[in-house]
């Protein structure tokens, strides 16, 4: 059963050259981490901005399955408001009608707790570092129980040592709460981390890979060498 | 199971101990932030303390030579004219008695007090609701940028004669002319403010189901209220200017016919205690609207 699914979704920018995306097809199956991969250019941003209703696809359309709310993004800069609290930063769904039901006060306190930032429940925003930041931004996006989470690129701006603490951190987290999540990524070892499935993205071509390294025992090394092909043929056209 | 990243639990004694590179990327940091976020927290510069001695003293000499200034200047002019001579800061004091004896002092006060806080609120009920509409909605900000920016800038007082052929004598066109001065920078700072809301911010509420309203409430609100309340500083401000000349035009009470009164009765040494209430109490609401209007957390 899939929680989210793209059918024949084109998108393109007004000026553009061409179509960001075209015609593409994805299924997010329940209870997996998809991760899209792809070079700088190959619509990834066009992607998430499409799964979050941030923009609307020229055509096509997005079938968001049973739960009829947004994933819950993760962004790429955690984007905290600045002037809540990290517990206040964490419940901010709670505030909104949409997650009446699946928002529950109590959950809080448990993600903090999870998320390993309990002591940091009263600090602001500022206060944080970059990898707490992101953590409080996943427990933002946790704390409503979604169907999907999204994330954009989450730990990209993080020094790698942190990153690679992070990543296996994620994976751990989204086995335990055992929902859908789509994370969008150019980072092969971080895909190789987290996923579950990876398919490569590669602009208007479309989906050029699907790999579920788990079963079917891809390697980095191949996965690197479909990187490396797309990436030229991204930057000759 | 603990959702807790590795570097974290501390619960598994066999674990080795690897502490949160982040909190070590600066040792002696006791809030634990470590070097790997925009995280610099502003905050008073360190002996900012140290420096208040210093700046008591040096304040309050300024404020001796001021004084000092003043005397002289009025000392020596006063030999000449006898209007600066009335203006000797000697003769404040038995002139401050005389205008409290009356009681006029603080019911001018009282007056002018008010009639700026009315205008100050009709400026901010007018100008919040406009400048958002304007921060919101590009054609409107396109469509009255000229018009504002002409508008704004002739002076209110050039009003005053529209205003009191329309609203008659008395308070009335007294508040429009401060209500007029007071809402353009409440108005322009809210707009730019409004405009200025980070997008990324509506992405995050509005991924988690925000509707309108609760958009309104819970990233439009917080994020333009500190630009806001300094508009209202600002224009505070502005509208103090403006009150004193206005009340000099057709109103019987209030601090700026009170100089006129003081004048036409030759008692310039009251006129000129009225000249520093009105700046001490300037002075004053601005201290009050720096204490109130000073953007906190929440």
């Amino acid at each position: 059963m899939s929680s989210l699914a793209l059918h024949g979704v084109t998108h393109r920018y007004p000026g553009g050259a061409g179509p960001v995306l075209q015609d593409l097809d994805l299924e997010v199956v329940e209870h997996e981490v998809l991760c899209v991969l792809g070079a700088s250019g190959a619509g990834k941003s066009t992607l998430v901005r499409l799964l979050a209703d941030l923009d609307q696809p020229q055509s096509g359309r997005i079938d968001r399955g049973a739960d009829p709310r947004l994933p819950a993004l993760v962004p790429q800069s955690p984007d905290l408001f600045p002037w809540l609290t990290v517990a206040e930063n964490i419940a901010l769904g709670g505030r909104y009608a949409a997650n009446a039901g699946r928002f529950r006060p109590e959950r809080v306190p448990e993600l903090l707790a999870d998320l390993g930032i309990a002591q940091l429940a009263g600090a602001l925003p500022s206060e944080l570092s970059g990898g707490q930041a992101q953590r409080v931004a996943l427990g933002r996006a946790l704390a409503v129980d979604p169907t999907v989470v999204l994330l954009d690129e989450p730990f990209s701006a993080l020094d790698p040592a942190i990153r690679a603490d992070l990543q296996t951190w994620l994976r751990d987290v989204l086995t335990h709460v055992r929902i859908s999540a789509v994370l969008v990524t150019h980072d092969v070892d971080e895909a190789l981390v987290v996923a579950d499935r990876i398919v490569y993205l590669d602009g208007a071509r479309g989906i050029t890979a699907d790999w579920s390294p788990r079963e079917d025992g891809t390697t980095r090394e191949e996965m690197l060498a479909h990187y490396r092909r797309g990436a030229v043929a991204g930057a000759s056209r | 199971m603990s959702l807790a990243p590795a570097d974290l639990d501390s619960e598994d004694p066999d674990r080795p101990v690897v502490r949160d590179a982040a909190a070590e990327a600066r040792p002696g940091d006791p809030t634990g932030r470590g070097a790997d976020g925009p995280s610099r927290r502003p905050g008073r510069r360190p002996g900012a303390r140290a420096q208040r001695g210093p700046a008591l003293a040096w304040g309050a000499l300024g404020v001796l030579a001021a004084g000092l200034a003043w005397w002289a200047l009025t000392a020596v002019g006063g030999a000449g004219s006898p209007m600066l001579a009335a203006l000797n800061p000697l003769g404040v004091p038995g002139a401050l008695a005389s205008l409290l004896a009356t009681g006029v002092l603080v019911q001018d006060l009282v007056t002018s007090t008010l009639r700026l806080l009315l205008g100050m609120g009709i400026a901010a009920a007018l100008g919040i609701p406009v400048g958002v509409l304007i921060g919101l909605h590009r054609p409107t900000r396109w469509a009255s940028a000229l018009p504002v920016q002409f508008v704004r800038m002739i002076s209110p007082l050039s009003w005053a004669p529209v205003a009191v052929a329309l609203l008659g004598v008395g308070s009335a066109p007294v508040v429009f002319l401060v209500a007029a001065a007071a809402i353009w920078p409440i108005l322009l700072g809210t707009a730019s403010a409004v405009a200025a809301i980070d997008p990324r911010y509506v992405a995050v509420a509005h991924t988690l189901g925000a509707n309108r309203r609760e958009m309104l409430r819970t990233v439009l609100v917080p994020s333009v209220r500190p630009a806001v309340l300094q508009s209202i500083r600002l224009a505070l401000g502005i509208a103090w200017v403006v009150l004193v000349p206005a009340e000099m035009l057709g109103v019987t009470s209030g601090l700026g016919y009170e100089i006129l009164n003081a004048r036409d009765r030759l008692a310039y040494d009251e006129m000129l205690v009225v000249i520093l209430v009105i700046g001490v109490l300037g002075a004053a609401i601005d201290l009050l609207a720096r204490l109130l209007l000073t953007p906190r957390r929440g």
